[in-house]
């Protein structure tokens, strides 16, 4: 009994010894864990700027990463001492990024598409202005692009990516078939959809599984109809969604959503499509409908699931005219403003070279990127069709942000509720006009409140 | 070592004896070694959690705590229409899900009892339980599409529908003109007609690649005394074209039955159109006609039901949810079924009892035991549910289908990132939770 005790505490003390070491081993593995520097050979560098920057990124391997990391690397052999390291996140980046900031360890850099999540950060006080990047901006940019990333009167963000979201793709042979042009004019819009439904072919492809695409279409005929100024401020809620200029837009889209036969699949069926769907279904043989309203991105969906081809299969027109005016060509964009936790010079190097139409140009080449840097030239786009649909960022005077994505999240930002949700109800039922404007009201309320 | 020889080892009573302390420190260690990784771990990653969401439930939406709200949330989680629904779904879920999965498994798992072909039917059954619950929404989100193209089970229902009525030649066929008014499911042109007159019927609205083979330049033929002659064409043309009017480059439609009204409305006779579209109906005595087209050419085809939409969403995930869980169920009650002892169900037999009598007094009872761990699993299971319901269900129709686990993540996780609405509802969830837990342990200690 007692060896078997003496051995047992032999035993124990082993036992606690081999923990202790192995514990020591994984401290020191867990801090020893660093980024590789990369050999690379030294072209004479123009600049001793030295550090790390940390960025997250809301680019994944197939949506961008690769091309960001193409910007990354021409950049690192200006600054070879200064090293980003890229992290993808996906589209839950504003998530993650307000952990991250919540418990006090944030990127130094990331790019965000929210200006909602922005201004909620510059709120609390967690972003660093970038007033460093000011010069490089205007020499790059129309003022225009310079507020858009002004928050509370500083400069936070740069617009390095732009998503042109007023045009229109449709289906080329769709169009011929029926005998129509794209429209210049919303009236002529509506009318040319009445031709092309007499045709066979319903006009109409809408996402509406997915809520943004509704309001996308909210937002250019706002824009459209009352300017950018009112534009801005219902965004920021100073005009409320109860106003009778927000009658009229809804009004006007009913015109579109209530014309359920000139619609793909009907009401219910737009409401099970999802965005992909409803691109693919325009551009099948035979279409199943013959345009689609939304962005840019538009065309990579294109090219990636159906057989159409850039200019005979496809192509885009601009977002028809509903109040003639200087707002009246004004350009709705999504995009990823880039914006800083920290200040260093690394940091500093990096901001300033995103703004140079260098870095531009590289991801612009492979197509899927547009930007308002009015030095990057439009024979940068790799065809024709890209060059149409992002050519008007580049000599655009009025130029607002996706509403939704100014907006707080809650409101404009979540899936099945908020703006996403009850404009997924008003395509339901498009003659209920006054009930959604309440229903978006106090929603709006509620997430203004905060 | 040992010089060689029998080592006289020393003597136990020479070396001090350990005492009872180094033992008993040397067991706690033991105990801290082995228990303490998972005691740390349970209480960073469980209890800690726990006890701050409970504390977080009262304070602000926002931020690592906020300000304190006191019960505004649990308000808002009783009161926000969102949120109501969540609760009246998840009490649906509750009433349903376990019932049908118990009933079900327990049907088979009798009905397959002696069977020879046992196992493969229960491997069968029980294979969807290997999927993941994201896997099967995917899957069954297919099956449920709309289209009948697309979704399985409307293309059933297609092949049903279209063997009770088939779809009409022109299903998508609207008039051209407001002189063709729709009548009893066709279509009848108002203008009347005398023996002598030409109808013209244009329609809008068929793709090309829709019409009848072998259709023709449309042709309006010359009156004919004696006759009510006419055409149905395409009406439309690049630019549209003039519409009531036959114009080069716009076909007729053939094999369309035309019926001619008389004034009392009876269809006194009918004819078919030719290539290019125009038909004759010969001999009329004089008197007042109308022209139309009947019901069966615009037959629409079947549409599909909406199994997505926000009506049949919930019981369409019901569906889906009892086929992964019914195999789970009848493979735990066949477990139980076989260890029953048969002699009892002999006796009750002889005793002259019917097989319905044996399965309802004697099987069920004896059985109480493993179809309530069967219902309470179940119970437990579906409180929680949210993966199925996320990948099931399109975004439209999420807040229909709403359930408090995913109602909780979207407040969250997503969007407003309202952390303390969402850790009231982890606490609700968490309290509802309990009681059936409770049992469960309760039910274990009683059997151990």
């Amino acid at each position: 009994m007692r060896r078997s005790s003496k051995v047992h505490r032999n035993g124990a003390t082993r036992l606690a010894a081999t923990a202790g070491v192995v514990a020591a081993l994984v401290a020191v593995a867990a801090g020893c864990g660093g980024s590789k520097k990369p050999s690379g050979t030294t072209t004479s560098s123009t600049s001793n700027v030295s550090g790390t920057v940390t960025f997250d990124g809301v680019w994944t391997s197939s949506t961008g990463q690769k091309q960001f990391q193409a910007v990354i690397d021409s950049f690192s052999k200006l600054y070879p001492k200064v090293h980003v390291n890229y992290k993808p996140v996906g589209n839950n980046l504003p998530t993650v990024l307000a952990t991250a900031v919540a418990g006090g360890h944030p990127p130094d850099m990331a790019d965000i598409a929210q200006p909602g999540t922005i201004q909620q950060f510059v709120n609390q006080g967690k972003l660093k202005p970038i007033t460093y990047a000011s010069s490089v901006m205007d020499q790059n940019f129309a003022p225009v692009w310079k507020q858009l990333g002004t928050f509370n009167g500083k400069l936070y963000a740069l617009v390095f990516k732009a998503a042109n979201k007023s045009v229109v793709w449709y289906n080329v042979p769709a169009f011929k078939q029926a005998g129509v042009q794209p429209p210049k004019t919303f009236t002529q819009l509506l009318s040319d959809a009445k031709t092309i439904k007499a045709s066979g072919t319903p006009a109409y492809s809408i996402g509406g599984a997915e809520g943004w695409t509704l309001t996308d279409m909210f937002e250019n005929i706002y824009l459209r109809t009352f300017g950018a100024a009112k534009y801005e401020a219902l965004g920021q809620h100073k005009i409320k969604w109860t106003d009778p200029s927000v009658t009229t837009a809804l009004t006007t889209m009913g015109k579109i959503l209530g014309d359920t036969s000139n619609i793909a699949g009907g009401t219910s069926g737009a409401l099970q499509y999802s965005f992909n769907q409803s691109v693919t279904n325009a551009f099948t043989t035979p279409p199943k409908a013959a345009m689609v309203f939304e962005a840019d991105f538009v065309g990579s969906v294109i090219l990636a699931s159906t057989k159409a081809k850039s200019g005979t299969g496809f192509n885009t027109f601009v977002w028809p005219q509903i109040t003639p005016g200087p707002d009246a060509s004004a350009v709705e964009i999504g995009g990823d403003l880039m914006v800083a936790f920290r200040d260093t010079p690394a940091i500093e190097a990096f901001m300033k070279y995103l703004a140079t139409p260098q870095a531009a140009e590289i991801w612009a080449k492979q197509g899927g990127f547009g930007t308002g840097n009015k030095n990057v030239p439009a024979s940068v786009y790799p065809d024709p069709v890209t060059k149409a649909a992002e050519a008007p960022l580049l000599t655009a005077k009025s130029v607002v942000f996706d509403m939704s994505d100014g907006q707080p999240p809650a409101f404009g930002g979540t899936a099945g509720q908020g703006e996403w949700g009850l404009f997924q109800k008003f395509l339901q039922s498009p003659s209920n006009v006054t009930g959604i404007q309440q229903q978006l009201e106090s929603a709006a309320t509620a997430a203004y409140k905060k | 070592m040992s010089a060689g020889g029998i080592t006289a080892e020393p003597p136990l009573a020479a070396a001090p004896p350990p005492t009872a302390e180094p033992g008993r420190f040397g067991r706690y260690l033991m105990v801290a070694v082995f228990l303490g990784p998972a005691l740390v771990m349970l209480g960073v990653w469980m209890v800690y959690p726990a006890v701050y969401t409970v504390v977080r439930s009262l304070f602000g939406q926002t931020g690592f705590l906020g300000t304190w709200v006191g019960i505004d949330h649990y308000r808002t989680l009783f009161t926000g229409s969102y949120f109501v629904t969540a609760i009246k779904n998840n009490a649906i879920w509750v009433a349903v899900v376990p019932a049908f999965v118990t009933a079900i498994g327990l049907v088979f798992a009798v009905l397959t009892e002696r069977v020879r072909w046992s196992v493969a039917f229960k491997t069968a059954v029980f294979l969807p339980m290997a999927i993941s619950a994201f896997a099967t929404g995917v899957t069954w989100r297919i099956l449920y599409d709309q289209d009948p193209n697309q979704g399985a089970i409307n293309a059933l229902g297609r092949v049903v529908s279209d063997a009770v009525t088939s779809p009409g030649v022109l299903s998508t066929a609207t008039p051209s003109t407001t002189s063709l008014q729709p009548h009893g499911g066709g279509l009848l042109l108002k203008t009347p007609l005398h023996p002598g007159g030409v109808a013209l019927l244009g329609l809008t609205g068929i793709a090309p690649q829709d019409m009848p083979s072998g259709a023709k330049q449309a042709v309006k033929p010359a009156p004919k005394p004696g006759d009510v002659d006419g055409v149905v064409w395409r009406d439309f043309k690049p630019g549209g074209g003039k519409p009531g009017v036959v114009e080069q480059g716009e076909q007729g439609i053939p094999g369309v039955t035309v019926e001619l009204h008389d004034s009392s409305g009876k269809v006194v006779q009918s004819a078919k159109t030719d290539a290019s579209g125009t038909f004759d109906f010969t001999d009329v005595p004089a008197g007042t006609y109308n022209a139309g087209v009947g019901a069966g050419t615009f037959a629409k085809p079947f549409g599909g039901y909406s199994w997505l939409g926000t009506r049949l969403i919930t019981p369409s995930l019901l569906i889906a949810y009892i086929w992964i869980w019914a195999g789970f169920a009848m493979v735990v009650i066949a477990a139980g079924l076989s260890s029953m002892p048969r002699d009892v169900l002999e006796a009750a037999r002889t005793d002259g009892a019917g097989e319905w009598q044996v399965f309802r007094r004697v099987t069920v009872p004896l059985l109480a035991p493993v179809l309530s761990v069967v219902f309470i699993t179940m119970i437990i299971n579906v409180l929680k549910v949210f993966d199925i319901v996320f990948a099931l269900a399109p975004e439209s129709s999420q807040s229909s289908a709403n359930v408090l686990a995913l109602a909780m993540w979207y407040t969250a996780f997503q969007g407003g990132g309202n952390f303390g609405v969402g850790s009231a509802i982890a606490v609700f969830l968490f309290l509802l939770v309990i009681p059936v837990l409770a049992l469960n342990v309760r039910r274990f200690k009683r059997e151990v």
